[in-house]
């Protein structure tokens, strides 16, 4: 494996040769996978395949067993936690909505917002003109200014899907994981996730676990199929599509 | 739930409260003519000054249950703690007043046959000593325990059982004689306190009054962090501990801050109840007070600060009453609250009258559809 030119490369996720077992299951098996910066990547594969392992892996949710997680050329994600790797600039997006129920949409935000995150500091802190004007930017993005002063728990699911897109916005990370995004979502909404996913990939490069189709199709980015913990096959839509290893493990069921 | 002392509402009841206690019992204690349907009698004031100090633990713990989602089943510990410092300091007081008459040495130990005074004991003869070590003690006792329970992410019910177990412990130490803190007998007789003594009624109300000052001070620092952003990042994790720390905040020293400022308010209650009530034993560790002092957050209304606080006084008048009248019955009475409460009101009394606002908020709104 030509491991050290891989390290040379921009990439701004690395993942090499990872393992990560439960009890004797390897829920990832030598996995590696190469993410660019300002890139959007789909992940498929059917249930069990690794993918949410995979994210927890990246979040520092869970520590391999083997291999090398690097992000950015630089950080080692293996050692770090959850808080480092989020302040690096890794965010992620839950299949279920999570919001915090008892704040409102702007304090939901405000706790987002990218900055400060000690806790000695936010004892006297103040939101900022700048903050403020920030908060109120994503209001008007996520259209959510009237509901601003309403409380995360009596938001709609529709709403809370924005709130969060608008809580990933003021975290503002360089790599966005998102976690089965359309779960639950009519077809009006799917396509409106996959255009504001478009509009977030601009300026943020992006991880998306999907099992719906058509919304990969949609997406219209570099597909990687997991199978059984391993990459099975990458490339677009139509070419994992015609691979026949793809259709057994997952298409054809 | 997680009203804020800060809004106007959580301000008019602080308010009324504080008023109460710090204005119109003193005068109905001073100046009423005895006998008048004004007038408080002195057996009272330390009663309410028990009570205020009772107010403050319960409000601490809401600080960390309410507002921070831990529930500590020890919080006892640290009120007795800070009442052990009060209680050395009282100690020391006594001087050669005390039946063996030794002016080093207090009474229990003279009869333990100890030489020589125990290294933790010196500086508790200065009232400036003792009074940082009412404060730090406890604190450095949650700050132990807080950095290793929250720092191996323990949460839940197993934190529960842990800060449990740990006033357990303390429980069974202070009963040893060898731990040079009485035994199980513990610490009375207190003479004096700053020079007066202890017994004065005169005394008694300015303690009882310092409880009520202390109690409102708390209640502005405790409203202060809720309200700050710190309160809200401090809530969140409550609600969504994992999401906050994919956010980026390191959780642990939020919990921490909040559990360590709430220890250091529960001895400072601890050190004021000491000299109200004349005694500090081993028998304040026991986990049945701690228990009995989540009761009373959870009759007032849990993450509302104002809520404990009325909670331990309705609890602690009740009990005071009804160990008097019935005394068989308390128990069963502090059994069957603690169902009613979970059944009923899962808000406590504070959230009852918000339900009933709301309810009949609905209503109206439902008229006009």
């Amino acid at each position: 494996m030509s491991m050290t030119e891989q390290r040379s490369t921009s990439a701004l996720l690395y993942l090499s040769g990872v393992t990560v077992s439960f009890d004797g299951f390897k829920a990832l098996n030598n996995l590696s996978l190469l993410v660019e910066p300002g890139e959007m990547r789909a992940i498929i594969g059917p249930n069990g395949a690794g993918k949410t392992t995979m994210m927890d892996v990246v979040t520092g949710k869970t520590r391999p067993d083997e291999g090398e997680v690097v992000f950015d050329g630089r950080a080692d994600l293996t050692k770090l936690d959850e808080a480092d790797i989020a302040t690096l600039g890794i965010g992620r997006k839950f299949q279920k909505p999570t919001v915090f129920e008892n704040h409102t949409v702007r304090d939901n935000l405000l706790l987002a917002l990218a900055g400060l995150r000690s806790w000695y500091r936010l004892l006297l802190a103040v939101p900022t003109k700048a903050e403020n004007d920030r908060l109120d930017e994503i209001l008007s993005i996520i259209r959510m200014g009237p509901q601003q002063h309403m409380l995360g728990a009596r938001l709609s699911h529709g709403q809370k899907q924005w709130l969060e897109i608008g809580m990933l916005l003021a975290q503002d990370p360089k790599l966005l994981l998102v976690d089965e995004p359309v779960a639950g979502m009519t077809d009006v909404e799917t396509e409106t996730t996959a255009h504001v996913l478009q509009e977030i990939n601009r300026t943020h490069s992006v991880v998306v676990v999907e099992h719906d189709m058509s919304f990969v199709r949609a997406l219209g980015v570099k597909v990687t199929v997991l199978h059984e913990g391993s990459m099975l096959a990458e490339g677009t839509l139509d070419q994992v599509s015609a691979d026949p290893r793809v259709v057994e493990v997952y298409l054809g069921r | 739930m997680g009203r804020s002392l800060l809004d106007w509402r959580g301000w008019t009841g602080f308010l009324a409260i504080g008023f109460i206690l710090l204005v119109v019992l003193p005068l109905m204690n001073a100046w009423a003519a005895p006998g008048s349907a004004f007038s408080l009698p002195n057996y009272l004031v330390p009663l309410l000054g028990k009570y205020a100090c009772y107010a403050i633990l319960a409000l601490s713990l809401d600080l960390v249950w309410g507002y921070a989602g831990i529930l500590s089943l020890g919080h006892g510990a640290f009120f007795a703690l800070g009442g052990y410092c009060m209680g050395m300091y009282l100690m020391r007081q006594i001087g050669t007043r005390g039946v063996y008459g030794n002016p080093i040495l207090p009474d229990f130990m003279v009869f333990l046959n100890y030489k020589e005074l125990p290294w933790f004991w010196h500086g508790f003869d200065h009232f400036w000593f003792a009074a940082p070590m009412i404060v730090i003690v406890p604190s450095l006792l949650a700050l132990a325990l807080g950095w290793f329970a929250f720092r191996s992410r323990v949460t839940g019910v197993y934190l529960s059982i842990i800060t449990q177990a740990m006033t357990f412990a303390l429980l069974l130490a202070f009963f040893r004689n060898d731990m040079g803190l009485g035994g199980n007998n513990g610490m009375t007789d207190f003479k004096d306190i700053l020079g007066f003594s202890v017994q004065a009624d005169g005394t008694r109300a300015v303690l009882c009054f310092a409880s009520a000052v202390a109690l409102a001070i708390f209640l502005v620092i405790a409203g202060a962090v809720v309200g700050s952003r710190f309160g809200k990042a401090l809530t969140a994790v409550r609600d969504a501990e994992s999401r906050m720390r994919f956010l980026g905040y390191r959780v642990e020293g939020y919990k921490l801050f909040v559990f360590v400022l709430s220890a250091a308010m529960a001895g400072v209650a601890g050190a004021l109840y000491v000299p109200q009530v004349g005694i500090i034993n081993p028998s304040e560790f026991s986990p049945g007070n701690s228990i009995e002092a989540v009761l009373w957050v959870a009759v007032g209304g849990r993450g509302t600060l104002i809520g404990p606080v009325i909670g331990a006084f309705i609890v602690n008048f009740g009990k005071t009453w009804l160990t008097g009248a019935l005394p068989e019955v308390w128990l069963f009475a502090l059994g069957a609250m603690f169902i009613a409460v979970t059944l009923f009101l899962p808000r406590g009394v504070v959230g009852l009258w918000s339900q009933i606002r709301t309810r009949g908020a609905t209503r109206k709104a439902r008229v006009p559809a």
